[in-house]
């Protein structure tokens, strides 16, 4: 079949602003722009989802479709991604995901995603800068690329609150404009407001981590929820309903309108506007370029009939999956093309992902009661994280929030959440689970991850997507500083589940071997595009504008230029306002690039 | 001449008089009913097309006419149609009957029309060509003003014209007779211009007139003979119609708003919900397209006007169902396991987005319905500029049996502050029927 890409393209009539995704960076820009006045199209590979008809919650939650089979996630027949760990082996094609959770239809990976809205600190914005301050470079992996954002906490401060507040985020605040409250976590930074909504309920779990910990003199706390404990009406007038602790969530579609979500947030609202319009079902191929390459005239997609089609525009949004963004702009030619032998080239530069450690627990004779859960459901500590502690002579930077999380008592998810050693099935693994669905849990630290010379995603240069266009190659392995980090934060998850009193404490470490696409630790892969002060180590500028094309903008987590010991949401959501704010208020007039080069 | 032609004669002698004079009777009855002579204020010489552009003022004002009168929401085709070219189907118990296209358009609008063709069929039913069904609300119509007329007017003719040719209405014998409508017009037909109450204020009468006349609010909530026509001693006191029930508007303290304060009134028609109740069915329609539009002094007449009707029934609330009560048992359990994550174990419901089904009057409506409808076929909350949430019930008729929908429904009328007569399984049955809901697996 030759391919939609060859036909003539028939062309629409020209808008303000494309936007490429519409999950949560696509929705927040798409709400700003029309807001301000702007036509918007929006384009979406996958279908319209609608929380009332696509959620419902008179049908019950099918953990085989959804949570095994990923039914929220794009079918590897759309695209898939190659993976190797160093540049001299060959990248295969990833054939089920696991670390890589491709958002798919309206609302993106915002639907399925589990709901931990965090801020990142300070520190992970000017980890070069700080790093070399406070310890200098001596003694660490001399192949980490530490840059700093090109914009700090206090300037993305704002646009978190906002995005906290159509999020209607549960938390408590620990941080008041300087002050350390109780309650929260006194390792953020400074927040103008507290939470939108008040934070969740403890799970017996909970209660028994937070005891542990606080005797042991650590700070714990709720995690900030997109599972929110309370009804709340958002800055767009659009009503949230409270959190029923179900356990639904990662991996699915929210029916209770509870979980945040581009769907239960933005989307009704923006849909009313006369300015903005949804093509679903359509395949964006590639940001087309004015003759001398400077700036972008529009995007070529493909419609659900295989039509080919240009979509002109005066701005050009990506905000597609980070892996996407990537490929775009690669198959786009806009930037340079990162060059791990010369460490020249911006785009597909700083890949990064996160370094997990921690504890399986088992105790005995508890009743956890799984089955009281939520996505984001859980207390943490973050004495351990960032930049919190003194890391003289520890010869790594960065930490691990260490987290329990009572997400949920799903049967088919939690069968192999036995001891290891157990048989795999029979009458011992029948015992084994019916002890540990209520006996066992785990402690668990999602650490930072800083890019690495020898890490980068490129075009493969043999696998091909349906319309015959290069799969994105991911070249991806721990560095010695996660192996390091991930050792030194699992021993402090081992020290507090032996202080919790679980009976066997099986503890582990995903950086001491190899990566692996198919295993799941984290999902929060980063980087590829990302901002930063200078054009030479950085796609994009502080307002997520591309440095070589000025009317086009890429948001998302591709954007980071390494990962924190965080989810990654709130600061998608942030960067996106951010951004946002700058195209009105700056960029409308000028149309050129908002920072010199 | 034999006796039987005889008797014959006399006969007719007598009655033939009676037959007559009852005749003219029902002549002069029938021409009172159809007598559309107030319209005569209006120009009946020039049509639409020819006429000037009209004065902007009184389109703005015949805008707002239209939306309190809630023309679009009727005269436009759901999913999508061009507004006011007609085409949105009203299912009525004597079949389907289509609005018309009333945009300027010459040859499938009523671009040819006078002021007067159209005053004629707005307040009294009568288009150029034949007699309207009633379900055209011209018996509510028939008393607006003759300026609201004059500005409604106004605006149709700024209306852009669309070409669009609605569905025929199509009714079985003996409804397609349209001239039958006439002799329905004398039995059932007020027609009365508005009459201002003098022994209350301006405020009260306006509300008085859009909730009689322009907003039509008794086309559902006041209950219909068996030809369609309102019961006019049961005004406002709740109807049903097509799969709803429209709630008891009165005072009554089981069944209608005693509980409701202006304000909550006033919160529900701009914004589509209060702390009782979210509108879905009809009444989002009317919502939506309508009432969210009004002005506030206009919500806050209608508001005032409702609050001051006396109670049409003042039943005692029935003594509320024991929890013990097996049915009440089984309906506990499948609310607590079906209804309880948005409704909330105690009724609480979650504002704008689901009822309040606690001490909630419209729970406990005689006629049950609307929940029974909900329940089976789901139901969409208003989408409204205040509330653009447009939160959706889904429909548990695929996975509730009738006595399950039975007893759910009996334990919410029966708890929570709630009493009312239990919900039956055959209701739920006849209302599956006919709202073609699915079967229970």
């Amino acid at each position: 079949m030759a391919s939609a890409l060859t036909q003539t393209p028939r062309t629409r009539g020209k808008v303000d602003a494309v936007i490429v995704g519409l999950g949560w960076s696509g929705s927040l820009m798409a709400e700003e722009l029309t807001r301000a006045g702007l036509n918007v199209v929006a384009i979406e590979r996958g279908k319209w989802r609608d929380t009332a008809t696509d959620f419902p919650p008179a049908v019950d939650m099918d953990e085989l479709r959804w949570a095994t089979r990923r039914g929220m996630m794009q079918p590897q027949a759309v695209e898939t991604v190659t993976f190797r760990n160093t540049p001299e082996q060959t990248a295969l094609p990833v054939r089920e995901w696991n670390c890589f959770q491709f958002g798919w239809n309206v609302g993106g990976a915002g639907t399925h995603w589990a709901g931990m809205t965090w801020r990142f600190t300070p520190w992970d914005f000017e980890v070069a800068s700080r790093v070399k301050r406070r310890y200098g470079m001596d003694g660490l992996d001399p192949g980490l690329l530490l840059q700093d954002w090109g914009i700090g906490y206090d300037e993305l401060e704002p646009f978190y609150d906002r995005f906290e507040k159509i999020a209607g985020t549960s938390g408590k605040a620990g941080n008041l404009k300087g002050q350390t409250v109780p309650g929260g976590n006194p390792f953020e930074g400074p927040r103008q407001s507290d939470y939108p909504t008040p934070p969740l309920k403890d799970t017996r779990w909970m209660g028994l981590f937070r005891q542990t910990t606080e005797a042991m003199g650590y700070t714990p706390f709720t995690i900030p929820a997109g599972n929110i404990s309370t009804e709340w009406t958002n800055p767009l007038g659009v009503r949230m309903g409270p959190c029923t602790y179900c356990g639904y969530c990662e991996m699915f579609g929210c029916g209770n309108w509870s979980k945040s979500s581009p769907q239960a947030c933005i989307l009704p609202a923006l849909t009313r506007r006369s300015k903005f319009e949804i093509l679903s079902e359509a395949e964006v191929a590639r940001v087309n370029l004015a003759d001398d390459g400077k700036t972008a005239t529009g995007v070529t997609f493909v419609d659900a009939n295989g039509q080919l089609w240009e979509q002109p525009a005066d701005i050009v949004v990506i905000s597609a999956y980070q892996i996407d963004n990537i490929r775009l702009m690669l198959l786009s030619g806009i930037g340079k093309v990162y060059d791990p032998a010369t460490g020249k080239g911006t785009i597909g530069r700083n890949y990064a992902y996160q370094t997990i450690s921690g504890a399986n627990l088992f105790f005995e004779n508890e009743r956890f009661n799984p089955f009281i859960g939520g996505g984001a459901l859980g207390l943490q500590i973050d004495e351990w994280n960032g930049d919190n502690f003194d890391h003289s002579g520890l010869g790594f930077i960065g930490g691990a929030g260490i987290l329990v999380n009572s997400t949920n008592g799903r049967p088919i998810g939690l069968s192999d959440q036995v001891p290891e050693g157990t048989p795999a099935w029979g009458s011992e693994w029948k015992r084994a689970l019916k002890h540990s669905y209520q006996n066992g849990t785990a402690i668990f630290n999602q650490g930072t991850s800083f890019a690495h010379r020898k890490v980068f995603a490129d075009l493969d240069p043999t696998y091909k997507d349906r319309h015959g266009q290069p799969l994105l190659r991911v070249t991806f392995d721990y560095n010695e500083n996660d192996r390091r980090m991930a050792k030194f934060t699992m021993d402090k998850a081992v020290e507090i589940g032996r202080k919790a009193g679980a009976k066997t404490i099986q503890a582990f470490n995903s950086a001491e071997g190899h990566n692996t696409p198919y295993d799941q630790r984290s999902t929060h892969t980063t980087g590829g595009v990302v901002i930063g002060a200078d054009r030479e180590t950085s796609a994009l500028n502080r307002y997520s504008q591309s440095w070589d094309c000025h009317n086009v903008f890429v948001l998302g987590a591709s954007s980071f230029p390494n990962n924190a010991g965080y989810n990654p949401t709130a600061t998608v959501g942030a960067l996106a306002l951010h951004s946002a704010r700058a195209i009105i208020e700056r960029y409308l007039d000028k149309r050129e690039g908002l920072v010199a080069a | 001449m034999s006796a039987g032609k005889s008797k014959a004669r006399r006969i007719a002698r007598v009655a033939l008089p009676v037959i007559g004079a009852a005749v003219v009777l029902a002549g002069v009855l029938t021409w009172r009913a159809n007598d559309a002579s107030a319209d005569d204020v209006a120009d009946g010489t020039t049509a639409m097309q020819a006429l000037p552009a009209p004065d902007p003022a009184s389109v703005a004002r015949g805008r707002a006419v239209a939306i309190a009168a809630d023309c679009s929401a009727c005269h436009t085709r759901p999913g999508g149609g061009a507004a006011f070219a007609g085409g949105y189907p009203l299912e009525t118990p004597f079949g389907t009957i289509m609005s018309s296209n009333i945009t300027p358009d010459r040859a499938n609008g009523i671009g040819n029309w006078t002021e007067h063709d159209f005053f004629k069929a707005v307040r009294h039913g009568q288009s150029p060509d034949h007699f309207l069904y009633p379900a055209m609300p011209y018996t509510a119509y028939v008393q607006i003003s003759d300026e609201d007329m004059h500005d409604l007017w106004a605006y149709i003719r700024s209306l852009k014209p669309v070409s669009a040719v609605p569905e025929r209405t199509d009714l079985p014998f003996p409804f397609n007779l349209r001239i039958l409508v006439s002799g329905w017009n004398l039995l059932f037909f007020d027609n009365a211009p508005f009459q201002t109450d003098a022994s209350h204020d301006a405020a009260w009468n306006r509300g008085r007139y859009l909730t009689d006349a322009l907003a039509h609010c008794g086309t559902c909530h006041t209950s219909k003979n068996f030809l369609g026509a309102d019961r006019s001693h049961h005004y406002l006191a709740g109807g049903t119609l097509s799969g709803w029930h429209a709630p008891d508007l009165t005072g009554s303290a089981q069944t209608g708003l005693a509980s409701w304060s202006e304000q909550d009134l006033i919160s529900y028609l701009q914004t589509g919900s209060n702390d009782h109740a979210v509108a879905a069915g009809p009444m989002a329609e009317a919502v939506e397209h309508s009432t969210q539009k009004m002005p506030a002094a206009d919500l806050g007449a209608i508001a005032g006007y409702l609050k001051s009707l006396p109670a049409h029934s003042d039943n005692a609330a029935p003594k509320a169902l024991a929890a013990s009560d097996p049915v009440m048992q089984q309906g506990a359990l499948t609310y607590h396991t079906q209804c309880s994550a948005c409704h909330t174990p105690k009724g609480q419901g979650i504002a704008g987005m689901a009822t309040h089904l606690a001490d909630n009057a419209a729970v406990r409506a005689e006629d049950p319905t609307s929940l029974i409808h909900a329940v089976l076929m789901g139901a969409k909350a208003a989408r409204t500029d205040a509330n653009p949430t447009g939160a959706g019930m889904p429909s548990f008729g695929w996975r509730l049996s009738d006595e399950e929908v039975a007893a759910a429904l009996t334990h919410v009328r029966n708890t929570n502050g709630n009493a009312a007569a239990p919900v039956t399984a055959n209701q739920v049955a006849s209302l599956r029927k006919s709202l073609d809901a699915r079967e229970a697996r």
